[in-house]
């Protein structure tokens, strides 16, 4: 632990230049009255600490080299990912549930592809990281599946019930909103495929290149990352999607809102 | 609740001690019953959040009971197949939602809906019954006025030849010239096809102009039955001159006397 601390010290006059940037950024909230200084504050507050704990969390699994550690790990981040998600779609009934189901079963798909592939080996250095890119991308995806889904069956009731009124089952009535909650969950990241490279170099081409790999290497990682966090979008939208269909239309094919 | 004048006739529907509740005290429907007589044009009437609509949306199972049963020639309707009780029992809703795509288009909606085909000669019959140019056939359905819409709405409802026709405050948005053309469509297809429809309307002169029965709705029951020339020459005429006037509103909110 003291390792760790140790290796931080060195680095903590960097640390507090770029706080100043927040500090900046505070002082543009309450100049403009904003009104985000005590979150921007607290934001910092808590991504040091978070990040911190982490780092250490991480040192100490990759040295006792036990697997149980990175199931540990990976279901804090399923937790978190879940609850964050499910809280955006607090009106939907059990969205929490369907978050974490979303998001788990795109991670369990997702990573068992490129395990099954041998993409990456089996050790904690690349299933934690991986993972984590994963869930974060599916959460994402999801929450915007499942707000797109609820906001469009809300706007469009009047339209989705004169198609059941005319005897449509309710997966044909609601195939519009269903489409484009999908293409909402997607989108994103369909998008940063398509100009990965050329408005921003992504994240971990950016980690490896700042920590001194050749290009070409990070280059084959990001193409990797990016494959398949595109199929992690996917599955996470397609999965949130389905469950929240399913919590707003009964057997009856009856919209409930 | 009084019965006056009996309509002779029979029963189309039968609702049966009819109880609707959104939460624990929030009675939309409490322990109705009514017949809705076959081949007449049968209004519903009252005060808005009388529940007279969610009346009619229990009659095409878009809404459940929470109690009670409803017959449809004699045989429950939850037992019915729902796609099916829904082509037999179309709906009109209060304002037409035109689907994308020409009249034709939306003509042709429920009967793909239930997998089946409908030609132009049909189309062409159905806009003529609700007195619209059949050259419109291939017009932008989202181009049409609020009176016309309503009418497109009607003609495909009726494409699925269903027995039963319900219309939901169908000319609450139209002008004088566009609710005179659909009250003439009614009363054609109640006297030429033998159609049976339930009216909700929130206009007493409406109901006398074109029902042949009429049920006064407050707060979930039904406090008078019978022609519309009794409603408003019967022992209740309070009732319904309060009804005429304005006056009369839902007892859970406020009175102003």
């Amino acid at each position: 632990m003291l390792d760790t601390l140790s290796e931080l010290l060195p680095r903590l006059p960097g640390i507090l230049g770029a706080l100043t940037l927040v500090g900046l950024a505070i002082g543009i909230s309450y100049w403009q009255k904003v009104g985000l200084e005590k979150s921007m504050a607290v934001a910092v507050v808590r991504a040091f600490i978070q990040l911190i704990a982490i780092g250490y969390a991480l040192q100490l699994i990759f040295d006792s080299d036990n697997p149980l550690w990175i199931a540990v790990i990976v279901g804090v981040m399923l937790t978190v990912a879940g609850l964050t998600s499910g809280k955006r779609a607090e009106s939907i009934p059990r969205a929490r549930s369907i978050a974490l189901l979303s998001i788990s079963t795109s991670l369990a798909l997702t990573l068992g592809t490129l395990l099954a592939f041998k993409v990456f080996e089996p050790t904690p250095q690349s299933i934690i990281p991986i993972a984590g890119m994963i869930i974060g991308n599916a959460m994402t995806a999801t929450s915007l599946s499942m707000a797109r889904l609820r906001d469009d069956l809300n706007s469009s009731r009047s339209a989705i019930e004169s198609a059941l009124a005319l005897g449509a089952p309710s997966r044909v009535a609601a195939q519009g909103q269903l489409r484009t909650a999908l293409a909402t969950g997607m989108t994103p990241l369909v998008d940063s495929t398509k100009t990965v490279g050329l408005i921003a170099l992504p994240g971990a081409m950016t980690g490896m290149i700042l920590a001194g790999s050749p290009p070409m290497e990070a280059v084959q990682l990001q193409i990797v990352v990016m494959f398949m966090l595109v199929g992690a979008a996917a599955f996470a939208s397609m999965i949130a999607t389905f469950l929240t269909y399913h919590q707003f239309f009964t057997k009856a094919h009856q919209l409930k809102l | 609740m009084t019965q006056g004048h009996q309509i002779e006739g029979k029963a189309k529907f039968d609702i049966r001690q009819l109880t609707v509740s959104l939460g624990e005290d929030a009675l939309v429907i409490d322990d109705l019953s009514h017949t809705i007589v076959e081949g007449l044009i049968n209004a519903l009437i009252g005060p808005s959040g009388c529940g007279k609509s969610t009346l009619l949306r229990c009659l095409n199972r878009l809404i459940d009971p929470t109690k009670g049963s409803i017959m449809l020639d004699g045989s429950d309707i939850a037992t019915i197949d729902v796609l099916g009780l829904r082509s037999r029992v179309a709906m009109v809703m209060q304002s037409a939602t035109m689907f994308a795509g020409s009249i034709a288009d939306n003509l042709a909606f429920g009967p793909r809906s239930l997998g089946q085909d409908i030609d132009r000669s049909r189309m062409v019959e159905l806009l003529e019954l609700v007195s619209l140019d059949t050259k419109l056939l291939d017009k932008d359905a989202q181009s049409l006025s609020g009176g016309q819409a309503q009418r497109v709405s009607i003609a495909r409802a009726l494409a699925n030849k269903p027995e039963v026709l319900l219309l939901d405050e169908p000319t609450s948005a139209l002008d004088p010239a566009a609710t005179r053309t659909i009250e003439s469509t009614l009363k054609r297809l109640r006297d030429d096809l033998g159609m049976t429809i339930v009216l909700v309307s929130h206009s007493m002169e409406q109901v006398e102009r074109i029902a042949d029965t009429s049920a006064l709705m407050l707060d979930g029951k039904i406090i008078e039955t019978g022609t519309p020339e009794h409603l408003l020459s019967g022992v209740h005429h309070h009732w319904t001159e309060q009804f005429a006037k304005g006056e009369l509103s839902s007892q859970k909110e406020p009175h102003p006397n």
